[in-house]
């Protein structure tokens, strides 16, 4: 390698991709190594079986920021949606289905009075989703050092708080570290409304409805909304279409991606990141260094404990990330026959969580390192609105359970199948006779999604977005605004400010905070 | 330690069956949960046995860590700020270590007694620390504070006094030095180290052999003129010697609870022990930083007029107070009376002048007095026959 870069991107999953391609528009020489040999990150599409295309990873689009989209052009890179503005809807398994577009709910066991609340409480709680995606647009302000600009992200937090109004205002102060559970109890009466709210605060975390701090996560999940999305999305093609499109608008704007190029280790020079090792042997210099990998992965792993102080090893052992979400793909030879689903809704989201206590139970167990028999479930069927994905007449179900342990006794070969069966058993309850309609299947536990896709613990947001691993100390004190506490190196993944769930934030944002350093990055 | 806890509920060291028969004072203090003597008979006397002859400190109730594993030089050099590499095998080094933010967390010694093999002394608590640090090192920590028991043999007439005991070969040891004999079946250990600032040694051996040791080492160094002192005599000694002590001189940087309040080695005086051509270690991006910047205080060696004990003084200069004093005594063997100080920068140049405002009572009546001093730039006691080897026949 004769080339000289002036910026090594480890990790070409989204946020990497995105960092990258403003990098470049701004002029840097980028260079991107990625393991895999896609680009995407858990952005992709994967076969499964043969002829059975699934996104193997994330699964819906509902938080991808419009800027990013407009500004790297990924429609003219190919980024195609197969459907937008999905429904959610929370099976019953007689078949009285409750269904929720944004603010609209509708279904045969809703009382009126549980409609109106949930209209006010989607509009009320509308009000701070729109606060929190102002925060997320921006690098986290720090508290302690009085920078001009980060003070202008605290006034202006400061005057949204104020502009809620006395009465929202003291309502988003009260329950912003409440839990799911008590804030549903308090504002509805029908169990599936509170379950299917409730699910959404815990999707990707090692949370259940009753944990503190769930509120925050639902509001995370609902962050899209101020981005313009209502519902969830399908990328066409699937999710590793996203990550091509990402992977063309980066290289069209002079970015060099090397795929199936494993980085072992990034090389400090005096205490200052200067380069990576790859696995090959190889060596590559440049003066700055970006991860797109979870922190863990970039400063355990890659950077090593050693080459770093105590202080900041301790702070990055105690990330939490522990990842309790699988990934169920099912190869069918039909579409599956839903107990009283009307026909449009087969391609919409299928959620099973009949109750919230339903979703703790679930939990339970996996805080021991065991399942629950009856987990919660959020179904895609992708191939409703994307047939190319699978063979003429045969469909892809995919599916988010939650929970899974990481390590279960005896580790995974021992229950793969058993926990295969489990869920599908589990989805038979509302789908009955989809066993026999199963060709083939593939399990991702969070141990699997940790070595596909270099997740640390298997985590979706590369560490948990609770309230002492958010804004300033994410990923953790000491290392905030996209840098790492490494001279010269910086994150861009999810594990940055403000989160993952296909957002591309981390990686604008932090694409701008080493564009606006200049020299000094 | 195989310790007998007293009503009081204090540890006792494994010498304290002849600490507490020689303890005629019975003036008692606390070290780390130990019950330990602050004076044994009468603290001048026991000071110039140091200075003169022979004194004998009981620091069992030391912090004592003991680092094994592939990694163990790796694991040091990155947790303390001097270049660990240079202690060869069977010496020992003084050393400081900081927390991320370049402040002093402890100072204490590191014994490189084999191959892969440390013991670290230290004045606080640290094995919470010593784990932390052991991320990604290939390394085992022991705590093993109660599984040592140590003397301090100190003055003059010492290595006279341990030849007597058998310790043939002892003359040679250079200071910083290791040495082991056979003891009663077990292995004693003794060092050319000190907190004294005068000839001496620390004898390191198995607790079930402590009282062993005492009464053979007294036996020996009878004619030696050998006395055990306490704490209030080692803290004179220490001073004139220029030695700082943990949580008097400087507030270990994890216990302070006030933003400020700790010092980085630089504000200590201890630049000496940092290497900063070390590529990682703790504390080392805020020390490089503070090197940019300034400091916000530096250690000064105050030789403060009169006789009355800058103890606790504010120093000032033109009347406006600079900086504070953190120990003070005065200095018999060299008859100076020494104040260290924190002074604000950038006071504190060697001979600057400065006035100590001592307050002292007698009698019930309060005086002040505004002393004159300047700052020195060596402590006050420094002989020949600390570092002589052999060491002068006393």
């Amino acid at each position: 390698m004769t080339d000289t870069y002036d910026v090594i991107l480890v990790g070409a999953g989204h946020n990497g991709l995105v960092c990258a391609g403003y990098l470049a528009k701004a002029g840097r020489k980028v260079l991107v190594l990625e393991a895999n040999d896609s680009p995407g990150g858990a952005a992709a599409t994967r076969e499964f079986a043969p002829g059975y295309f699934v996104s193997a990873c994330a699964q819906w689009l509902y938080q991808l920021h419009p800027r990013v989209s407009r500004e790297l052009e990924l429609e003219r890179h190919g980024l195609q949606w197969a459907a937008k503005n999905i429904p959610s809807v929370l099976l019953d398994e007689g078949g009285r289905h409750l269904t929720q577009l944004g603010g609209h709910i509708a279904g045969d066991q809703l009382a009126s009075e549980d409609i109106a609340a949930y209209r006010a409480f989607h509009d009320r709680t509308g009000k701070y989703v729109k606060l929190l995606a102002k925060l997320f647009e921006a690098r986290p302000p720090k508290l302690v050092e009085s920078n001009f600009a980060d003070r202008l992200v605290l006034a202006r937090l400061g005057l949204g708080l104020k502009l809620l109004g006395r009465d929202d205002m003291s309502d988003l102060m009260r329950n912003i570290l409440n839990n799911m559970y008590d804030l549903m109890e308090e504002n509805f009466d029908s169990p599936q409304l509170k379950a299917l709210l409730s699910l959404d605060s815990v999707l990707g975390s090692h949370m259940g409805p009753r944990t503190p701090n769930t509120v925050f996560s639902y509001l995370y999940r609902r962050v899209g909304e101020a981005f313009g999305y209502t519902g969830v999305a399908q990328v066409k093609g699937g999710m590793g279409a996203l990550g091509e499109a990402l992977a063309g608008a980066a290289r069209a704007r002079g970015v060099k991606l090397r795929l199936g190029t494993r980085v072992s280790a990034i090389e400090l020079f005096n205490g200052r990141a200067g380069g990576v090792t790859l696995a090959s042997g190889e060596q590559l210099r440049a003066a700055v260094v970006v991860s797109g990998a979870d922190p863990v992965t970039t400063l355990e792993k890659l950077v090593g404990y050693r080459n770093m102080e105590t202080g900041m090893a301790r702070r990055v052992s105690q990330i939490r990330c522990r990842g309790s979400v699988a990934k169920l793909h099912l190869a069918l030879d039909g579409l599956p026959r839903f107990t009283m689903l009307e026909d449009e809704q087969f391609g919409q989201r299928l959620v099973i969580a009949p109750d919230m206590n339903y979703i703790e139970r679930a939990f339970n167990p996996v805080k021991y390192g065991e399942y629950s028999a009856a987990p919660a479930l959020d179904i895609s069927i992708p191939t409703v609105h994307d047939p190319a994905t699978a063979p003429a007449g045969k469909h892809v179900l995919s599916v988010i359970v939650q929970f899974a342990p990481y390590a279960p006794a005896g580790g995974w070969d021992e229950h793969r199948e058993r926990f295969t069966r489990l869920v599908i058993d589990c989805i038979g309850r509302y789908a009955p006779g989809i066993q026999d309609q199963v060709v083939a299947s593939q399990l991702l536990t969070p141990a699997d999604l940790e070595r596909e896709y270099g997740m640390t613990g298997g985590h979706w947001h590369h560490g948990e977005l609770s309230m002492d691993q958010v804004m300033m100390m994410r990923p953790f004190p000491g290392a905030t605004q996209y840098a790492s506490g490494i001279d010269g190196l910086y994150l861009c993944s999810a594990g940055a400010h403000p989160g993952g769930g296909l957002m591309g934030l981390a990686g604008r944002n932090a694409a701008r905070e080493i564009i606006k350093r200049g020299a000094a990055a | 330690m195989t310790s007998k806890s007293n009503p009081a509920m204090m540890l006792c060291t494994p010498f304290h069956s002849r600490v507490a028969a020689a303890c005629e004072l019975n003036a008692w203090g606390t070290w780390k949960g130990y019950t330990t003597p602050r004076a044994y008979t009468d603290v001048e006397l026991e000071y110039f046995a140091i200075r003169s002859t022979t004194g004998v400190f009981d620091l069992s109730p030391m912090n004592k860590y003991r680092v094994t594993g592939t990694d163990a030089e790796a694991y040091l050099n990155r947790m303390v700020t001097r270049d660990v590499s240079k202690i060869r095998l069977g010496r020992v080094g003084y050393t400081v270590w900081c927390n991320d933010a370049g402040q002093v967390m402890d100072d204490g010694t590191i014994f490189h007694l084999g191959e892969n093999d440390y013991r670290v002394c230290a004045f606080a608590r640290a094995i919470d620390w010593m784990h932390w640090s052991a991320l990604g090192f290939d390394v085992e920590i022991v705590d093993e504070s109660d599984e040592v028991a140590a003397l301090a043999v100190q003055g003059p007439t010492s290595c006279a006094a341990l030849l007597a005991m058998g310790l043939d070969g002892l003359e040679q040891l250079k200071p910083f030095g290791l040495m082991t004999f056979p003891f009663e079946g077990t292995t004693l250990t003794v060092s050319r180290t000190g907190f004294t600032g005068d000839l001496g040694y620390e004898l390191w051996v198995s607790p079930d052999k402590a009282e062993l040791l005492w009464d053979r080492l007294f036996a020996a160094g009878k004619p030696h003129i050998i006395k055990p002192f306490g704490s209030d005599a080692l803290e004179m000694a220490r001073i004139e010697a220029g030695f700082l002590q943990a949580g008097v001189d400087f507030v270990p940087a994890e216990s302070a609870v006030r933003n400020g309040r700790s010092r980085s080695p630089f504000e200590l005086g201890l630049a000496w022990l940092v290497d900063m051509d070390k590529p990682v270690f703790n504390g080392r991006k805020a020390l490089l930083r503070e090197q940019a910047e300034g400091s916000r205080y530096r250690f000064a060696l105050l030789d403060v007029d009169g006789n009355k004990p800058a103890q606790h003084s504010f120093i000032l200069r033109e009347g406006k107070k600079v900086g504070t004093v953190t120990s003070a005594a005065w200095c018999p063997t060299a008859k100076t009376n020494v104040a260290f100080a924190q002074l604000e920068m950038p006071h504190g140049k060697v001979g600057e002048e400065l006035v100590a405002e001592i307050y002292y009572q007698r009698e019930l009546q309060w005086t002040r007095v505004l002393a004159p001093c300047r700052v020195i730039d060596a402590p006050v006691f420094n002989p020949a026959r600390r570092r002589a080897t052999p060491p002068g026949d006393f």
